[in-house]
């Protein structure tokens, strides 16, 4: 009996190891998706007025989100890399066609509609741009040659323009981010990005002199000073720094934030999430998401340098840089360091166009680091 | 290819990635330590002002609408107001149930597809806790049905506004123009902060030209709310500045006298006053009532309006052009004096026809019998059309072309409204580059007594007399008198003209009056002496004016009645032009509307 006991407590975990060996799983990238997103899930019930309804359409997009992340650490890198050209093909198609459909409808168009299946273009390319760039470069020995990063400049400017004209600037920015994370990984010249630095300056100058109409410049000033308008954006930053700041050291408790729950605080499910958490758990809360964002990317960056290839190292890079800068921006805004940009906070906010993105760029993580084969030295 | 190279490669690239990677994180952990330091900042040292601040926070912030400046005329008649309106509002963040609530409102007061499309625009980009207006100018029964049913359904109020409302209706819509709701382009271009709670823009004329001064500052009231939103007191309050009232040059009794004088027919007058520039009448008849607009007109009334054969949106004053006919004459003549071309007392024979040398065809005068041997002054009285062949003819279309663009012929005018067409006024120049032809000399002779490609807007008319009546001297047309207007881009410049050759044309054009042969003699006043000069455009021969239907063939294509004009002769106050659309001849039909908005502005009385 005694025996038998110990046979089974012997097996049980080399059976569970050689499934999350077999199913292609790197345990402490799921682990910390999972606590990201249970921590999520609790800070919205309290977000959302306590509506089971919201915690439950949450919790089916987080399930859909980690079906794609474990289907997509199954496919191997190598057809990755196989059908990027086709992917990044299709999805400049898909952006053409809705641009061209938004056109017609006279008006803002990000979506596609494939029977009952809505699909923004624009999300996939999050995911493709970076992967056509690191396949491009992958081609020839790094660093690029001034004509191969030309062409992977322009490879990144026309999906961002065709989004930006949607239009979603956010969009396009992230999309441009994460091809520029892959041109740094490949060792695009620092000289040359200090240059590109200071040559925005007067370009900026410039833009703003001849470029610009009146009206467009009072919005680039309130959207860098959002005191400027009381009403609108310099609200949310009045409202969301109240809430955090209240919610000093230990945080109001669960379900506790007067910001939050007297409806002063405006998005409080989507954009300002960060600041409901904030004020309910306190600074402690705070670092403890913190974290858990920072050992994410650690562990992303850690991939990245096990990588046995430079296509699978550089997108590893580059999707993990990218969602540093997620986190950044909506950290960065709610506790008023950054201007009001509509950026969620990744695996928390409400709502997730982006959400299975996300997941699909965990997925890719995944599959890079367990794919990967003893080297012959 | 040789695989140590790749694995060189590989090893030296994956180095490069591993030194990126440590900068990326050092970048990474200096954000992170600056955002944690923000937090502490927040949250531990300003945790008890924070913490003081949302205790005491029932506080929010509400727009208030500034009044929109008043339009007068230059007496201080009041052409635009603000009446106060009933409008149907909602805070989406105190509503239950959106579309149940909808659904019910609509079963209260009428809904349209509109009002939701505008609604949820509205909503998308207010800040939270903002009324929105769904419905304006509620009934009486709509109000009453609201009062008793409004309790079911929090989120859901009944607001006073005041409206934009034009006493004068019609007579006006073409001088000032409208306002209108602000519409989804509109919310793009427009300063969020300048426009929050605002629900209306100047879409046209005096309302959209003077949209800064008439708008005014929008101010805030900072309300205590209970913890539902409910608003308990104010604490606070920023009072809106109210937008500038325009005065504009516009009289009444001017503008009155010229609709009632066009007695329902098609046409335009523009009255200026000589001295400032400033236009005392503005009609374009029919007009629409402008009021219908505020609200945003129901698509019936606008089928009706845009399907009328009469075009009552179409701005004749401003946009329309029509070939100014014998009104041309006074200009041209003063061309040929200043170019030498003619001599002020050089006669020319009328045999009622004009040839080109060695041509066949002819070109008729309108009296058929002629009118003998003519000088200048008898062929302004007279309008004859042989003497202005054959001056056009030496004078030739450039140099035409050049002295009438002293005139404004051709441009705009500079009128503070803008919105105002070029009219045409052609070249060879012109004709090679629009049409890709030569110019033919028989297109000369033709405008020289403005037919053919010549086109005018009653505007450009009204401003040329002016100038004319000023000796030369250019003006550029103002509706608006306080505020000053901005200086327009282009001052235009003045023509020099010699006085005996003034003197001359003064002569002709009051003898076109009160001359025994004058074409306007049934005009003639004994309060005072008018300046004028009739015309009589063709309409048949222009391919442009396609707009008529095929039932008025007879009337289209009746000549259209022109009349310009200035009064006193001897100290100009006034200039006016008017055009009335197929009136037949200019005498008959124009020159009596001129005369009533004459005496109007200088007598008071009516004709």
């Amino acid at each position: 009996m005694s025996a038998h006991e110990f046979a089974e407590d012997r097996q049980a975990p080399t059976l569970i190891a050689r499934f999350i060996q077999r199913a292609h799983i790197d345990l402490p990238l799921l682990v910390t998706v999972l606590l990201l997103a249970g921590l999520g899930l609790v800070v919205l019930y309290s977000a959302g007025g306590q509506d089971p309804g919201l915690l439950q359409r949450q919790a089916v997009r987080l399930a859909a989100g980690l079906v794609m992340l474990l289907v997509l650490a199954q496919v191997p890198p190598y057809l990755l890399r196989m059908w990027t050209p086709w992917i990044f093909l299709v999805g400049m198609l898909l952006l053409l066609a809705v641009l061209g459909l938004g056109v017609m409808g006279k008006g803002a168009q990000r979506w596609l509609s494939l029977g009952p299946v809505r699909f923004q273009p624009s999300e996939m390319m999050k995911i493709a741009v970076p992967m056509m760039i690191a396949w491009y470069l992958a081609e020839q020995p790094l660093p690029p040659r001034p004509g191969r990063l030309l062409a992977a400049v322009l490879m990144i400017a026309v999906p961002a323009v065709l989004i930006a004209r949607q239009p979603d600037l956010g969009t396009a920015l992230l999309i441009a981010a994460s091809g520029f994370f892959v041109l740094y990984l490949a060792g695009l010249s620092l000289r040359l990005m200090v240059a590109g630095a200071l040559a925005a300056i007067p370009a900026g100058w410039a833009l703003w002199t001849f470029g610009m109409h009146d009206y467009q410049r009072r919005r680039v000033l309130t959207f860098l000073d959002p005191e400027r308008d009381p009403l609108g954006a310099g609200y949310h930053i009045i409202q969301s720094k109240i809430a955090l700041g209240s919610g000093g050291v230990y945080g109001k408790g669960w379900l506790n934030g007067t910001q939050s729950h007297l409806e002063f605080l405006p998005e409080r499910s989507t954009d300002f999430i960060f600041a409901v958490y904030a004020e309910e758990f306190g600074l402690l809360g705070a670092l403890l998401l913190l974290a858990l964002y920072i050992a994410l990317i650690l562990r992303g960056l850690y991939i990245t340098n096990q990588a046995q290839d430079t296509f699978t190292r550089l997108l590893a890079g580059s999707l993990t840089l990218t969602f540093f800068v997620y986190v950044f921006v909506n950290t960065g805004m709610v506790s008023g360091l950054l201007p009001v940009v509509g950026v969620p906070l990744p695996l928390v906010s409400y709502g997730g166009t982006s959400m299975v993105t996300l997941m699909a760029g965990f997925g890719i993580l995944m599959s890079i680091h367990t794919h990967r084969r003893l080297l012959p030295t | 290819m040789p695989s140590h190279i790749t694995i060189k490669d590989y090893i030296q690239e994956s180095q490069l990635t591993l030194n990126r990677t440590v900068l990326a994180l050092a970048v990474i952990g200096l954000l992170f330590a600056a955002l944690v330091g923000r937090l502490t900042w927040l949250q531990v040292v300003s945790h008890a002002h924070y913490r003081d601040l949302a205790q005491d926070n029932r506080v929010k912030i509400e727009p208030l609408v500034p009044t929109r400046g008043l339009i007068l005329d230059r007496h201080g008649r009041r052409l635009a107001v603000n009446l106060p309106a009933f409008s149907l509002e909602l805070t989406p963040e105190l509503v239950d149930d959106m579309d149940t609530t909808l659904a019910a409102l609509g079963q209260l007061v009428e809904i349209t597809e509109a009002d939701l499309e505008r609604f949820e625009g509205l909503r998308a980009r207010q800040p939270k806790f903002e009324r929105i207006p769904l419905r304006f100018r509620l009934s009486e029964d709509e109000l009453a049905r609201l009062a008793i049913n409004r309790h079911r359904y929090p989120g859901v109020d009944v607001q006073a506004r005041l409206d934009r409302h034009y006493p004068y209706g019609a007579a006006f819509a073409h001088a000032l123009g409208y306002v209108g709701r602000i519409n989804v382009q509109e919310l793009q271009t427009l300063d969020p902060v300048a426009y929050r709670g605002s629900t209306h823009v100047g879409k046209l004329g005096v309302e959209k030209a003077y949209e800064a001064q008439l708008h005014g500052v929008v101010g805030l009231q900072e309300v205590e709310v209970n913890a539902q939103g409910r608003e308990l007191r104010v604490l606070e309050r920023e009072a809106p500045a109210p937008g500038q009232d325009l005065r504009t040059a516009l009289d009444v009794d001017v503008q009155m006298a010229a609709i009632a004088a066009l007695d329902g027919r098609r046409g335009a007058v523009v009255a200026i006053d000589v001295k400032d520039g400033g236009v005392l009448a503005l009609v374009s008849e029919p007009a629409h009532d402008p009021n219908l607009f505020v609200h945003g007109i129901s698509k019936k009334d606008y089928a009706t309006l845009t399907a009328s054969k009469a075009r009552p949106l179409f701005n004749r004053a401003l946009v329309g052009r029509y070939p100014p006919g014998s009104t041309v004459k006074p200009f041209v003549g003063l061309a040929g004096l200043a170019n030498g071309v003619i001599g002020p007392d050089q006669r020319k024979y009328c045999p009622g026809f004009y040839q080109l040398e060695g041509r066949e065809h002819k070109y008729r005068d309108w009296k058929k019998q002629g009118h003998g041997p003519v000088d200048l002054h008898d062929a302004i009285v007279q309008s004859c059309d042989v003497y202005y062949y054959d001056l056009a003819h030496h004078l030739g279309i450039d140099r035409l072309h050049d002295y009438l663009a002293g005139f404004g012929f051709g441009r705009r005018s500079g009128i503070d409204v803008g919105g105002e067409s070029n009219g045409l006024l052609p070249s060879s120049a012109w004709k090679r580059a629009a049409r890709n032809q030569p110019w033919y000399p028989g297109e000369t002779l033709i405008a020289g007594i403005g037919q053919g490609f010549m086109q005018t807007t009653p505007l450009q008319l009204a401003v040329a007399t002016a100038q004319l009546a000023r000796g030369g001297l250019a003006l550029t047309p103002r509706l608006v008198l306080e505020p000053e207007p901005p200086a327009p881009e282009r001052p235009p410049a003045s023509v020099p003209i010699d006085a005996k050759h003034l003197e001359l044309t003064f002569g002709a054009m009051t003898d076109v009056v009160h001359g025994l042969r004058g074409t306007a003699r049934r005009i003639a006043s004994d309060a005072y002496r008018i300046a004028g000069k009739t015309g009589t455009a063709q309409v048949f021969t222009v391919a442009q004016e396609e707009e008529y239907e095929e039932e008025e063939v007879a009337a289209h294509l009746r000549d259209h009645g022109l009349f310009i004009g200035f009064a006193p002769a001897d100290d100009p106050r006034i200039a006016v032009a008017v055009v009335v659309e197929n009136g037949g001849s200019g005498s008959r039909s124009a020159a009596p509307v001129a005369r009533a908005v004459m005496d109007r502005y200088l007598v008071g009385s009516q004709w």
